[in-house]
């Protein structure tokens, strides 16, 4: 067991973790922090992502003892029950999530682009989120959501 | 159907009302099957058959038993009900019975205290096979006579003949229907030698009544509980880890968790089946279909699942919506050792359009017509009669509404020279743009709605009121589509108020809504929830006058006449309804009769970029009309029709699981490729909203359609801007280059 300490959505978290464990298994098995999601354990569908140091961070082919000592968000760390996000609002508002599955992640990847380019383009968009796949809505509806929080359109 | 709306509900139907559990699903907290758990919970794991056709000469399940914290291993033997489980036929062993008989097929199953643990203990389970030859050609296996189910039609005059013909031979490939989240389970036991059973399910009731009889339980007994689904699009129709985790619980008295990984879910549930598919157009110099005849093979692997009715959707849907008097449909769903095939959206419709749709292009080729005109000449209506089953088309069928919708929808400009990322195969792209060709297609799309062949299709709704608001009790599953919102929708119109909750009731509080398939649940469950408000609004009306429901109470002449609270001054008040379509039958020997429902159209147009020095193909553009009905709620039916088209695309240009000798090759995102955000193409809608004759407001099911025509439609623009034949999906770049 290895020791790490953690910053997971603002709170310092020291824990043991065996050196094979993933991030994504410490999230969800360790922290209880079940809106980050497995889907494929390879890196292709991007379910698991969680943003580290504000980049978004496949958490399945992260080592959770490589995390040490950073800042790591997840869904549960944006916004609050009373006060969503404005990506969790505009997701809702668009139809963006169907079976959701692969929500929390497109959000999370969404608002790392926005905060380092508060007005990017459709085409940025797409390109930015094109390592999260989405089964159900067919991407338009995700792009929408994510176009209407954009600086310009708030 | 005449039901008075009430204009000053907030949500009621045909408006884009939010889901209900869109709020949990973005902030992270929806809890799908695989966030459960409990502290004193143990891990399943699943060891499977290396071969696709085996005989299990000896299994020894010692050295995983000895590993330190391993619980139970549990094989055939340990089964004390039925052996086998299906929800037609029950064919298939809960775990391997001496035979293999697919690969990947569950032979033993583990609890451990942790996830590897559980993994580890499978792997350490020694099997001796004795490897068979597998049958792995669909045809062989047809003639041998191994079949789940031969289909024969026959209709019109066999000797018939058009003076215009084209015949064709054409394949799809085994699509997945991938779902994000693996399938999971968690099985709590009771302590009274009972069970809780947390599920993903289609069919939340036939999956209990497998469970049960295979644990030789009663009823009550076994409780199973809808947990919250990562999609479904058919995989989930069938039964996976739901006995296991049973198994394993009871024989520790611990609570179970199983979770598949991405390659165990790609052998673990059934698939969409291959096919091949002969087929022969006759028609007369005006372009008037006079004859189709169409063999039919499909590749159903080792177990029965839903093959028999996939074949039956398969050969009805064979000539697409139609008119035509003589029709000859031979099909036949392939017993194989290949991987199980059952549901996927479009169930055997999806195969057949590919067929239908590419002989109506390659006949207004050979009339020298134009595709859509060549589609409404032969165009079905309501008052028709199915060029297959004979069945006169009651209701609403508006096949040339949606040609004439879709042909109205403007196209695209044609590439931007500049932007690689408009360009097929993105910044990979090698070839000059100033060489990339387009096509334009069109495909037209038929599918039934609900469960046909006289099959007691029902679903059970009961609506509440309560001093706090409707509670709408129902076991219909919600795998993402927003049946939820609808049933939310259609109570809050009926009875006044937007107070509305949907409350998912488990096996035991309610009957069955039937599955969450066939594009039924809009019209069954949401026809369920239309009556039993109505009957909670009737009685309501009847027991305190008046003549209106409101949020507040009952008004009469705009007059509040009893309040909430005066209403339920006994406790709450419900209805309870069970409610079935209108009645269907079993074909006759010549595949004639009433066998379905209802049905539901579309039209699609795709317009593609082809590289065709590489073969690569971009989709820039599927649009479509979709006949629904009555549009309940827009927002939903778009994002169905956007994800549908999506699927249908994976089909046309992505999607293939490589099966060889019974082996999946590709059993991984890395190698089986979906659709990402790039890949996307914009997408049209037009909604045609024409009532039906059954259903809450005269909506239809519509989440097949999208999945149906939108295929044929982009190999028809790769055909077109390429010349080549393209015969089977999905097209390969192989299949282009050197054009």
């Amino acid at each position: 067991m290895e020791p790490v300490t953690l910053t997971v959505n603002g709170a310092t978290r020291r824990l043991f973790v065996p050196p094979q464990r993933t991030l994504l298994e410490t999230v969800r098995e360790d922290l209880g922090l079940t809106g980050t999601k497995h889907g494929c354990e390879l890196g292709e569908c991007g379910a698991c992502t969680v943003l580290i140091d504000g980049v978004p961070i496949l958490s399945c082919l992260t080592l959770t003892v490589n995390a040490t000592d950073c800042e790591i968000v997840t869904i549960e760390g944006i916004g609050s029950m009373t006060e969503p996000h404005p990506l969790q609002r505009s997701f809702g508002e668009h139809g963006a999530a169907q079976c959701g599955y692969c929500t929390p992640a497109m959000i999370l990847t969404a608002k790392a682009l926005l905060d380092r380019d508060p007005n990017p383009s459709e085409e940025t968009i797409a390109e930015a989120i094109a390592g999260n796949m989405c089964r159900c809505t067919g991407y338009l509806s995700i792009l929408s959501a994510v176009a209407a929080v954009t600086e310009e359109n708030q | 159907m005449t039901t008075r709306t009430t204009p000053r509900v907030r949500g009621g139907v045909g408006t884009s009302v939010q889901r209900p559990d869109g709020e949990p699903k973005v902030k992270g907290n929806f809890a799908y099957a695989s966030d459960l758990s409990s502290e004193d919970m143990l891990w399943g794991a699943t060891l499977r058959s290396p071969h696709a056709h085996a005989r299990l000469v000896k299994i020894d399940i010692a050295p995983a038993l000895a590993m330190p914290g391993v619980h139970a291993v549990l094989t055939q033997d340990d089964v004390v009900g039925a052996p086998m489980f299906g929800q037609e036929d029950q064919d298939q062993p809960v775990l391997c019975d001496g035979t293999a008989r697919y690969w990947g097929e569950p032979v033993a199953v583990v609890a451990a205290e942790d996830e590897e643990t559980a993994r580890l203990a499978a792997g350490a389970i020694v099997v001796e096979w004795e490897p068979l030859t597998p049958v792995d050609d669909p045809e062989i296996a047809v003639e041998g006579g191994s079949t789940f189910r031969d289909m024969r039609i026959r209709r019109g005059d066999e000797a018939a003949v058009g003076p215009v013909v084209v015949e064709g031979f054409y394949e799809t490939a085994t699509q997945d229907q991938a779902p994000l989240g693996p399938e999971a389970g968690f099985a709590i036991p009771d302590g009274e030698g009972g069970l809780d059973l947390y599920i993903t399910s289609q069919w939340i009731h036939v999956d209990h009544r497998q469970i049960i009889a295979c644990l030789d339980m009663d009823p009550d007994q076994v409780r199973c509980h809808p947990a919250g689904i990562g999609g479904a699009f058919g995989s989930r129709e069938d039964i996976s880890l739901h006995i296991h985790i049973a198994m394993l619980s009871l024989a520790t008295g611990r609570p179970v968790k199983m979770v598949y990984d991405r390659s165990e879910s790609f052998v673990g549930h059934v698939k969409r089946h291959p096919s091949r598919m002969w087929y022969r157009h006759e028609a007369d110099q005006d372009g008037n279909l006079v004859k189709v005849t169409v063999r039919l093979i499909f590749d159903g692997g080792a177990y029965a699942h839903t093959s028999r009715a996939v074949i039956a959707n398969a050969a009805f849907f064979a000539v697409g919506p139609y008119r035509c008097q003589n029709v000859m449909v031979d099909a036949a769903v392939a017993r194989t050792n290949n991987p199980p095939a059952g549901a996927m959206r479009g169930f055997g419709a999806v195969q057949t359009c590919f067929g239908a749709e590419s002989q109506m292009d390659l006949l207004a080729d050979a009339l020298g017509l134009d595709p859509l005109e060549l589609r409404r000449r032969n165009a079905l209506g309501p008052g028709d009669a199915m060029a297959t089953s004979g069945q006169i088309i009651e209701g609403s069928l508006p096949t040339i509404a949606v040609i004439d919708a879709l042909e109205s929808i403007p196209l695209p400009d044609p590439i931007a020279s500049d932007d690689p990322l408009l360009a097929p195969g993105g910044t990979g792209l090698t070839t000059p743009v100033s060489t990339v060709v387009r096509g334009v297609g069109y495909a037209v799309g038929l599918k039934n709605v609900a469960f046909s062949e006289g099959f007691d299709d029902f679903a059970e709704a009961r609506v509440v009121m309560t001093t706090a608001g409707v509670e709408v009790h129902t076991a219909a599953i919600e795998v993402g589509q927003g049946l939820v919102t609808v049933c939310q929708q259609i109570a809050r119109t009926i009875l006044g108020t937007d107070r509305v909750a949907v409350v998912w009731s488990d096996t035991s509080q309610i009957g069955s809504a039937g599955s969450t398939s066939a594009s039924r649940q809009t019209q069954m469950t949401g026809g369920a929830v239309h009556d039993a408000a109505k009957g909670l609004r009737d009685q309501i009306l009847s027991v305190h006058g008046g003549d209106e429901l409101r949020d507040d109470g009952v008004y009469a002449r705009d007059e509040l006449i009893a309040t909430i609270s005066e209403i339920c001054a006994d406790g709450p008040v419900e209805h309870h309804v069970r409610f079935r379509h209108p009645e269907t039958f079993p074909p006759d020997e010549n595949g004639q009769g009433d066998v379905h429902a209802g049905f539901v159209v579309a039209a699609h147009r795709a317009v593609v970029d082809v590289d065709p020095e590489l073969g690569l193909v971009r989709v820039v553009q599927v649009d479509t009309a979709q006949d629904v009905g009555k549009a309940l709620n827009p927002q939903a039916i778009v994002g169905q029709l956007e994800g549908g088209i999506m699927q249908g695309m994976g089909l046309a240009v992505m999607e293939e699981l490589i099966i060889d000798g019974g082996v999946i090759r590709n059993p991984t995102f890395t190698d089986y490729l979906i659709p990402t955000f790039l890949d996307a193409p914009d997408i049209e809608t037009r909604i045609i909203e024409e009532g039906d004759h059954w259903g809450p407001f005269g909506a239809k099911g519509i989440a097949e359609s999208p999945t149906i025509s939108s295929t044929p439609a982009i190999v028809a623009a790769i055909r077109a801007a390429t010349g080549r034949e393209l015969t089977r999906v999905p097209v390969r770049p192989s299949d282009i280059v050197g054009i």
